[in-house]
């Protein structure tokens, strides 16, 4: 049998209030100026994988890939501290993708494999458009296996590919198109209706018997009409989050998901479909394992962390909608290839040093010891959990940076070794020497069209 | 171990600087043939007399940069760099090569064009890199100081914010008596502490003039001085000290020190037999790129106790009618920052307070003085001091 092993969520820290631009109520998500889909894939991924074995493949679905040629994969592979033998799988074009890929994934468990499947989407929409208003940015990862500890089994399926111009986005588009909403819920509604029925159908199960419903799709007027096609009741319905979240493209119904298993018993029946451009369908069980395979960091643990005093024009201005003054620095230098190769534990994994002569740590690690001077004595130490405390810190007006000022700290860890870099997800006013602080995988900045990804410090979340 | 030292073998008989500021009309090239002219009349030598010379730049490529607007014909010229200390890398080796006896008269010369960069301070031009290192500005990276150094010694935060500024304060002070000076004019307590932040707790008027500007110095042994000037100046000590870049790296560094200057003063006090700073150093030029960076010098040096340094500042005893008068030309903070002349300038400002021409702003007979010059910041710098006599 395959199943979900563990899974993992992420929701940025920054909310947009939908008053700020007259769309009514409640908030969105909005991932800050330094992540995109593959530093929030990294963030979900780093709890889904804590405590569990090495997956053998790992699949990636986003619309928003930070690279348009490059495997965006492979990046997450790295900052995962994963191994280089492993295979990896980019879905995108369609924010269907999320779900296919954990069905993907299910399929190589079948296999006898496990798989690593992280959906995340930066979704923008334009100035006024409904999916800037109810869209919403975030992460979900999951570890599928034939394992008996799967907290959640696959029951049933079924899928569709469907030809249509609904939703659509040309390559030098920055924005998608919709056709009328009425023309695609006229063609996928009965697609996803079909898809749902032939997965309840191989489960032999009845929609009464399903305790949620996980409905998705890039036109809200599709899903509409399921629930009374069904006669699924209201209480069947998983919250949509949308008024705390919004829609985040193809990590939307494995968040949801998240949001179910964050609270799920066993035995528990759960149908997720997902329907752009066709549908996916998967009829899961909840197993015994659950209560010992949630993640640390629940669905309502993210959205309690929390700074929803986001202005809507820098939230243009971090996502390139909107044009803006450049600071009067020099823009930073991208980042080298041979130099990123050659310290790729220590930039991608935040992977450092311990001196096996006097077991300093050491931030890279270094030829030679800095505390003791041996030479050629270090062991590397993975340290992307690793908590640390401010030694010092200041606001920095002059950094080149989206959103300045820049909080830079020096911090100390607890099992030793000090960096200095730069805090994120924080409230200046919060800081003080002894801050406790926990590593996040980022997106420093782009030079000449290179992504600088590295880690930053952040107030634990 | 450490270093020999050349106690009084070198002299400099010649010095020359250009006016620091926004030169927008000067290029490197003018400010460097104003500045070596200067030093050339200064000596009452000619440029055929100048056996090699050492150029100071952070900018600038190869010796090149000063041979070619000089046109200097077929003579060794070397370019130096070490970060803001680079002035002074180039009086070092270009002192320890007449020592050593292989050139008679050399030249030490310094500049900077920054203002041609269009932004405020100056572009790095770092080699290739996994671009994983701070990117913290150079006015963030010395506030560092202040909440670390507040905390270590209790000092609250509205009387660091006063220790500093009034370091600000004195330092505008002396350069509004300094025709050369990027800021020539005294500035209000009131309106310093206000200043808009740049980092931390500083503010605009806590960060040291951006500018242009060069200057040379003409260099001999002893033996020779008198055949160019009759009052040249003694090179007691010349001491560097670069460190492992131990404050970003280690947990037992505090950010209320530097201890490459520690290390180099103390080589710098070995070389010149000087065994209480505090009442010995008649005056200093110090690298005040932050105010709160010549709040912890002053510890560093032995100038003040560990603690103590911010109630001198209060008291006024670095000021220029105090008993130990700090940059009294004005400091990188009133005279301005061109990074390459910055080491080469307070020499002359050791120039011509050892030899009693400082006008308006001279001390009271200065005996020894020390230039004190940092590329870096804190927590991985290199450090010079030298150590000045007029006789």
């Amino acid at each position: 049998m395959a199943g979900i092993i563990r899974y993992g969520s992420y929701l940025p820290y920054f909310r947009l209030k939908r008053s700020l631009f007259g769309a009514g109520r409640g908030e969105r998500t909005a991932a800050s100026y330094d992540e995109d889909s593959v530093s929030m894939a990294v963030e979900a991924a780093r709890d889904a994988l804590r405590g569990a074995a090495v997956p053998d493949s790992l699949i990636f679905a986003t619309t928003s890939p930070p690279y348009a040629e490059k495997l965006n994969a492979a990046t997450i592979c790295s900052a995962l501290d994963l191994p280089g033998a492993i295979r990896s799988v980019e879905l995108g074009s369609c924010s269907r993708m999320g779900l296919s890929g954990l069905l993907l994934g299910l399929d190589l468990a079948q296999g006898g494999g496990s798989t690593l499947v992280c959906a995340a989407d930066v979704v923008v929409g334009a100035p006024g458009s409904s999916r800037e208003s109810l869209g919403g940015d975030g992460a979900v990862a999951f570890l599928t296996g034939s394992n008996e500890d799967a907290i959640a089994i696959l029951k049933g399926r079924a899928c569709a590919t469907t030809e249509v111009v609904d939703v659509w986005r040309l390559p030098e588009d920055q924005f998608v198109r919709q056709w009328e909403e009425r023309f695609g819920a006229d063609v996928l509604s009965p697609i996803m209706l079909d898809a749902i029925k032939r997965a309840l159908d191989q489960a032999g199960v009845e929609p009464d018997e399903l305790k949620t419903v996980v409905l998705d799709s890039a036109n809200p007027r599709v899903t509409a009409a399921i629930p009374r096609a069904l006669k699924l009741n209201k209480e069947q319905f998983a919250n949509p989050l949308r008024d705390l979240v919004g829609r985040s493209g193809t990590a939307n119904a494995g968040l949801l998901l998240a949001c179910v298993l964050d609270h799920a018993v066993a035995g528990d029946l759960i149908l997720l479909a997902s329907a752009v451009d066709g549908c996916d369908v998967l009829l899961l069980e909840v197993t015994d394992n659950i209560d010992s395979g949630r993640p640390e960091r629940s669905i309502e643990r993210w959205l309690a962390s929390k700074r929803d005093d986001l202005s809507y024009h820098n939230y243009l201005k971090w996502r390139g909608v909107m044009p803006f003054e450049p600071p009067r620095r020099p823009e930073p230098e991208r980042p080298a290839a041979p130099a990123s190769n050659r310290s790729e534990h220590w930039k991608m994994a935040f992977v450092g040093g311990r001196c096996q002569s006097c077991g300093d740590m050491n931030l890279p690690a270094q030829r030679v010891c800095v505390k003791c001077g041996a030479a050629d004595q270090m062991r590397e130490e993975p340290y992307a959990d690793a908590i640390g405390r401010v030694a010092t810190y200041t606001l920095d007006h002059l950094a080149y940076s989206l959103q300045p000022p820049v909080l830079a700290a020096v911090v100390d860890f607890d099992e030793g070794g000090r960096i200095s870099c730069e805090l994120t997800d924080v409230d200046p006013a919060q800081v003080d020497i002894g801050t406790i602080l926990e590593m996040t995988f980022r997106r420093l900045y782009t030079g000449q069209g290179i992504h600088n990804y590295f880690w930053k410090a952040r107030p634990k979340r | 171990m450490a270093s020999n030292g050349i106690y009084d073998r070198v002299t400099i008989v010649g010095m020359g600087c250009t006016a620091f500021g926004e030169r927008w009309d000067q290029s490197a090239s003018d400010l460097l043939i104003d500045a070596t002219n200067e030093a050339f009349a200064s000596a009452g030598i000619e440029k055929e007399q100048v056996d090699a010379y050492w150029l100071g730049t952070a900018r600038g490529y190869s010796g090149r940069a000063l041979s070619e607007p000089l046109k200097i014909q077929y003579k060794p010229v070397t370019r130096v760099e070490n970060m803001c200390a680079t002035g002074s890398e180039a009086i070092r080796n270009a002192a320890y090569a007449v020592a050593s006896g292989a050139y008679d008269l050399v030249m030490a010369v310094g500049v900077e064009k920054i203002k041609d960069y269009g932004f405020a301070g100056m572009a790095g031009i770092l080699p290739p890199s996994d671009g994983t290192a701070s990117t913290m500005s150079p006015p963030a990276t010395f506030a560092l100081l202040v909440p670390a150094y507040a905390k270590k010694f209790g000092v609250d935060e509205q009387t660091m914010k006063k220790v500093i500024s009034r370091i600000a304060w004195k330092n505008h002070c002396n350069g509004a008596n300094n025709p050369k000076a990027q800021y020539r004019s005294e500035v209000a307590m009131e309106k310093i502490l206000e200043s808009p932040r740049v980092a931390g707790a500083f503010g605009i008027f806590d960060c040291s003039g951006v500018s242009d500007g060069a200057s040379a110095a003409v260099i001999c042994r002893a033996e020779d001085a008198h055949r160019y000037t009759d009052k040249p100046i003694f090179i007691k000590a010349l001491a560097l000290a670069a460190g492992p870049g131990e404050g970003y790296a280690s947990q037992d560094y505090d950010f209320t020190t530097f201890p490459e200057v520690v290390a180099s003063a103390e080589d710098a006090y070995k070389q010149a037999g000087i065994t209480n700073p505090r009442e010995q150093i008649s005056m200093a030029e110090v690298h005040d790129c932050f105010t709160a960076t010549e709040l912890v010098l002053m510890e560093d040096m032995g100038f003040s106790q560990r603690g103590e340094a911010w109630k001198d500042v209060l008291a006024g005893r670095f000021d220029s009618d105090g008993s130990q008068p700090i940059n009294p030309d004005g400091g990188l903070k009133s005279f301005g920052h061109p990074i390459g002349a910055s080491g080469l300038r307070m020499m002359y400002e050791m120039w011509l307070q050892l030899r009693g021409e400082a006008g308006q702003r001279q001390i009271v007979e200065p005996t020894l003085g020390l230039t004190h010059n940092l590329g870096g910041a804190p927590g991985s710098c290199v450090s010079f001091i030298s150590i000045m006599g007029k006789e």
